[in-house]
């Protein structure tokens, strides 16, 4: 009976110690509690009480077991306070500490893990806008030829000389996806050059808000090169947003149309070989362009030519060769030495026992 | 011209705030992000309207094409059954609806799904060819990781580590290397629209 009434004793005695987590929107408070060294084993659970502050209710927020003096509640509000209270069960017995000294969340404007994030996205930004104002100037610069973009009118001409339509699929993500407005820039070139041989450009869209966006692009480049005429709006059309729906829908489109050119851009998961293998086999010249890592294994084994990841990106500013665009990949290209000089000092570093992370990771 | 205008001022202010968002955790910055997403679903829902007007256009003119007749008329029969099953009795577990689906359109996905293994094969076998030194390197690579991860493979000594190997360090180097590009490409997108350089999304 004595412990017992020890363990109460300290126990009740004892208010549990509240903290705010940082790098929050004020929505979390850290509540910590000692127990006393014996009574490890004796106690057989906890109720973490919460007093919300003005109106005093009280809440049940979590059980907590004895092993784990730490709770994290996600449940408050940054306009409003809270005290905390534990309540121990010691077989029959229930004892409740004191209350915890009143504690706000507070909602932080800046997360403090994202600064060295925030600091590259500055350096990255300033690059490319030194090379952007450099190109500016008039100063030319040099972009490495890219097999699969220098092929882009081969493939165009291909189609103009057998009659054929090109069939562009701009991948199948939506419109959140960075590689789908890639897909969508390389259409706006491909459908310009298509437009100035009069060659049919077919495009089945998987997302309804791609396919609104595509249709708009296909439209403003016919008009852009003059000839709004060519512009027919059964060539860009929703297909369907069931992914091997879709894969079916462009196998029989590739199969039935016979298309001499197929354009594969953007995202693409499972059906990138479906799609691909159904385009090889009609004998059409395919190039595709992923960052999908997964995917582009099947596109380099059945297309003839492949923009592996950054080079969808930068398939838009090489083929338009802007100035401007051009600086842009000029400036991406000194971002990533400057990635390669770090990762290689970091490396170094670490052979020797220098672990820094830049808190990064 | 300000029909090209609008739209770059919008892009240009909404990707600056909510470049900005995404390093303040507070409750306002949170509440323009969901209000933003709020906006996305609401035009979404719109296009969901448009493009199934696009489907049922384009396969109504294809009706009139002797060759993809048959296939437009059943893709709209199936439509036209769908949405008066759908909005006459409902999608619920059990219905008309939900039966068409599991089991009509779910075994035709993994069917379309399933044909990748004939696919691969094909495609396998193109990729190995012996032409040339990279395309034998990649046999013998090849070779040697599926060798691994097959029973018998794990009986020899040597190659179930070096599959190990093979797919943790220059695998995953070649993968991680891309992936720096493609960040990097993402963020150079990003901005060459955000700061209108890059209008192509426009149309040109």
């Amino acid at each position: 009976m004595i412990w017992i009434y020890l363990i109460i004793t300290l126990l009740g005695n004892a208010p549990p110690r509240v903290f705010d987590v940082p790098n929050d929107g004020g929505n979390a408070l850290r509540v910590e509690w000692q127990l006393p060294p014996d009574s490890l084993g004796k106690v057989d659970s906890m109720l973490i009480l919460r007093k919300t502050l003005p109106e005093g209710k009280v809440d049940t927020v979590a059980k907590a077991f004895t092993n784990h003096p730490e709770f994290v509640d996600e449940g408050v509000n940054y306009k409003k306070a809270y005290r905390y209270s534990i309540l121990y069960f010691i077989g029959p017995v229930q004892i409740q500490s004191k209350w915890s000294s009143p504690a706000k969340p507070i909602a932080s404007w800046i997360d403090t893990r994202k600064i060295p994030l925030f600091i590259l996205m500055i350096l990255y930004t300033t690059i490319l806008l030194v090379y952007i104002f450099t190109a500016r100037k008039g100063r030319e610069l040099y972009l490495r030829p890219i097999a699969g973009l220098e092929a882009v009118d081969e493939a165009v001409g291909r189609a103009t000389e057998m009659g054929r339509p090109i069939v562009y699929i701009p991948g199948l993500s939506t419109i959140s996806d960075v590689a789908t407005i890639a897909a969508l820039n390389i259409l706006a070139h491909i459908t310009k050059k298509a437009g100035e041989y009069e060659t049919k450009i077919i495009v089945p869209v998987r997302n309804p808000v791609v396919y609104t966006i595509a249709r708009e692009v296909v439209k403003e480049a016919y008009y852009t090169i003059g000839r709004p005429d060519l512009f027919d709006p059964g060539q860009v059309y929703f297909a369907t947003d069931s992914q091997f729906g879709y894969a079916a829908h462009v196998s029989a489109l590739m199969a039935r149309e016979k298309s001499a050119t197929n354009f594969f851009m953007g995202m693409f998961w499972a059906e990138s070989l479906i799609l691909a293998e159904t385009g090889a086999s009609t004998g059409a010249i395919q190039v595709a362009g992923t960052d999908a890592v997964t995917q582009l294994p099947f596109f380099v084994v059945t297309c003839d030519y492949t923009l592996i990841g950054e080079e969808l990106y930068a398939a838009s500013a090489y083929l338009s060769k802007e100035p401007l665009l051009t600086a842009s990949i000029k400036g991406q290209d000194q971002m990533k030495l400057l990635i390669m000089v770090a990762m290689i000092l970091l490396s170094l570093l670490s052979v020797f026992g220098v672990n820094i992370t830049l808190g990064l990771f | 011209m300000l029909q090209r205008r609008i739209p770059l001022v919008i892009v240009f202010i909404t990707g600056v705030l909510m470049s900005i968002q995404y390093f303040i955790p507070h409750p306002v910055s949170q509440s323009a992000y969901n209000i933003a997403l709020t906006w996305f679903r609401g035009v979404a829902s719109m296009a969901y309207a448009i493009a199934v007007i696009s489907f049922v256009r384009h396969h109504s003119r294809r009706l009139k094409q002797p060759q993809n007749s048959f296939y437009s008329a059943v893709a709209l029969a199936a439509f036209l059954f769908m949405c008066i099953v759908g909005f006459g009795f409902g999608i619920g577990e059990g219905t008309i609806f939900a039966k068409m689906y599991l089991n009509v359109q779910v075994p035709l996905q993994a069917t379309t799904f399933s044909l990748l293994a004939f696919y691969m094969a094909s495609a396998a076998y193109r990729a190995f060819r012996v032409k040339g030194l990279e395309a034998t390197l990649l046999l013998i690579t090849a070779f040697i990781v599926m060798f691994g991860v097959t029973t018998i493979g794990n009986y020899i000594p040597f190659i179930p580590k070096l599959t190990e190997w093979l797919m943790a360090v220059p695998n995953l180097a070649s993968k991680r290397g891309i992936l720096i590009g493609v960040g990097l490409g993402m963020i150079s997108t990003s901005l060459k629209i955000i700061l209108g350089i890059e209008r192509n999304w426009l149309g040109g």
